[in-house]
């Protein structure tokens, strides 16, 4: 095991930016789905959203905390004052709440990438983090428990719940791809058995999520003909991920030498 | 959070339907015993109709209090605001599940108490028809509108109706926290920056009077209540939970330097009672009656969500599930 410490340039590298991605993510996605706080298809699942969304936050905040550690910035200078292309969040986690459908699909596919990730990552070579993991992965069985859940309801329900969430994962499927966007840093990332890459994520993930949309009575995208929405990891956003920012970070800049 | 007082509707004769004299005699006397009615127990029509209009406001005021906070959770500085904010609001809807829930055990399911809101047809607490201009705001509601309504549901929670009583009890809690929260806030912002403190105090300036109204009308001009305090469904005069809230909460203002719109406000040493300046009553009458600056796009809000969201509550549905009362 590591600490910090024991890092050479290249693993301090390799591990910030994988903690970026991570973090970014969170964030970004938590912030969504904390838009449908009052808003909600029925008043259970408001409080389940925002429940979820509280803990994307949390888990942003507390590997921002872990980068801060390694050197970087405090969390809220991390989170509220770099500029969009900074951003290293996956395009998936960027676009609008849209309907329920949408919103639904989206965390399903990423909380799901989630777990399998903070599950791997449980047993790092890289010590703050994988302590980090093991405390997220209780917290995301929950998500991916909810996630099913719904997913196999409305896939199943009457009127036209079947066709939109047939359509939400063809409009997601692209987009979770992206999710798993493999880094410069991916060999020592591997090597270092800091994390196992985004390639072995991928497939874990495509075994997790197949036979649960399968028994949903879902058609299956044809992953091999599906270009990834890749560009995130690089800095290279959506045109949503501006706007996001811009609203997030409003009163922040109202007065940057204040407390708030 | 919830302000009461304008909340019941007169009975059109002034007199209550007639009821059976024996079993009114036994429902008044448990009541001034100091027992909980139970749903299952015997109550008069009068008391039912006043209490599921009372929980089904208090329930609409949280779900429609969640929007004027709700949309500065995207925009809330610092992670420490935010998750605190997300939190805050979260559990304003969960009050709102618990009291659509006791509401519905005499007798009024959910979707009608919520059709019943999208069309007007019932109201909820005005204070929500003002909007929420800056980050200050928020804080200001946090701290001073969840004061209020936490004197209006202590006062609730001593009630008759044992699973209005018990959601109360609960809420009260939480709001307890929700006021630690705007109270922080607050203090951040008076204590900051020259913005900041120019912020909260422009906010507290723009609050000041709904806070006022929050009450519901002076007692002079307020509708009679008499057999509904016996009943213990309202449990305090307006005028009395207003000057409490004066009396716990003027100091701590005045404390943080800010200054209240108020230049008559002081307290009667003699008399032990706050004088104030006459709240404008024609105002509140005005936007109570959908006047206000922010009744149709709050009402809009609501309405949107809920046509968003019909088909999953129709996708839940199943033809062999029966409707049934919650348990209380």
């Amino acid at each position: 095991m590591n600490g910090i410490k024991d890092f050479t340039e290249i693993q301090t590298e390799a591990a910030k930016n994988l903690l970026y991605r991570l973090a970014d993510d969170q964030l970004i996605l938590g912030h969504r789905n904390s838009e449908w706080t009052g808003l909600g298809p029925i008043l259970e699942e408001d409080i389940a959203f925002s429940s979820m969304a509280q803990d994307k936050l949390g888990h942003s905040q507390a590997l921002y905390q872990l980068l801060h550690n390694m050197g970087e910035k405090d969390p809220d200078t991390i989170a509220f004052t770099r500029k969009v292309n900074e951003y290293k969040c996956c395009h998936l986690v960027e676009y609008p709440i849209g309907e329920y459908d949408f919103s639904l699909m989206r965390h399903f596919l990423f909380d799901m990438s989630e777990a399998i990730r903070f599950n791997m990552l449980s047993s790092s070579s890289f010590e703050p983090l994988a302590k980090i993991a093991k405390k997220f992965k209780g917290e995301l069985k929950y998500h991916t428990m909810h996630a099913v859940t719904w997913i196999n309801q409305l896939s199943t329900g009457s009127g036209e719940s079947p066709d939109r969430i047939q359509k939400s994962l063809d409009v997601c499927f692209p987009l979770a791809l992206g999710i798993f966007e493999p880094s410069e840093y991916e060999e020592t990332l591997i090597s270092e058995k800091i994390f196992f890459g985004e390639k072995a994520l991928q497939e874990k993930w495509l075994e997790a999520v197949i036979p649960v949309l399968k028994n949903a009575g879902l058609k299956i995208p044809d992953i091999e003909n599906i270009t990834a929405a890749y560009g995130g990891r690089e800095g290279i956003h959506t045109e949503y991920l501006k706007p996001l920012i811009d609203e997030m970070t409003e009163v922040y800049k109202i007065d940057t030498g204040a407390e708030w | 959070m919830y302000g009461g007082g304008y909340i019941f509707e007169e009975s059109k004769n002034g007199k209550s339907e007639a009821e059976d004299t024996e079993k009114l005699e036994r429902f008044e006397s448990k009541i001034a015993a100091g027992e909980k009615i139970e749903p299952s127990d015997w109550m008069p029509a009068e008391y039912r109709k006043q209490l599921i209009r009372m929980i089904e406001q208090h329930a609409h005021s949280e779900i429609i209090g969640a929007l004027p906070e709700g949309t500065w959770i995207t925009r809330a500085p610092g992670f420490r605001r935010k998750l605190a904010l997300m939190a805050k609001v979260q559990d304003e809807v969960g009050h709102a599940q618990l009291l659509y829930s006791a509401a519905e055990t005499l007798g009024k399911p959910r979707e009608d108490m919520i059709n019943d809101l999208i069309t007007g047809k019932s109201k909820y607490s005005n204070v929500f028809n003002y909007p929420a201009v800056t980050w200050a705001d928020t804080a200001i509601i946090a701290w001073l509108i969840d004061a209020g309504a936490i004197i209006n549901q202590v006062a609730n929670s001593k009630g008759s109706y044992g699973p209005y009583c018990r959601a109360l009890e609960r809420i009260c809690v939480e709001e307890s926290f929700h006021l630690k929260y705007g109270h922080d806030n607050v203090v951040f912002l008076a204590t900051g920056t020259p913005k900041q403190r120019e912020m909260v105090q422009e906010a507290l300036i723009r609050w000041w009077p709904p806070i006022m109204h929050f009450f519901g009308p002076s007692d002079k001009i307020s509708v009679h209540t008499e057999t509904l305090m016996r009943w213990k469904v309202k449990m305090a005069s307006n005028d009395d939970m207003r000057q409490k809230f004066l009396d716990m909460y003027v100091p701590k203002i005045w404390e943080l330097g800010l200054t209240i719109p108020d230049p008559l406000l002081k307290k009667n040493e003699t008399t032990g009672q706050w004088v104030y300046t006459e709240p404008d009553w024609q105002e509140f009458k005005k936007v109570i009656n959908g006047d206000g600056p922010c009744n149709k796009e709050r009402l809009a809000v609501r309405r949107n969500a809920e046509e968003k969201g019909e088909w999953v509550r129709r996708a839940l549905q199943r033809k062999d599930e029966r409707y049934t009362v919650p348990l209380a």
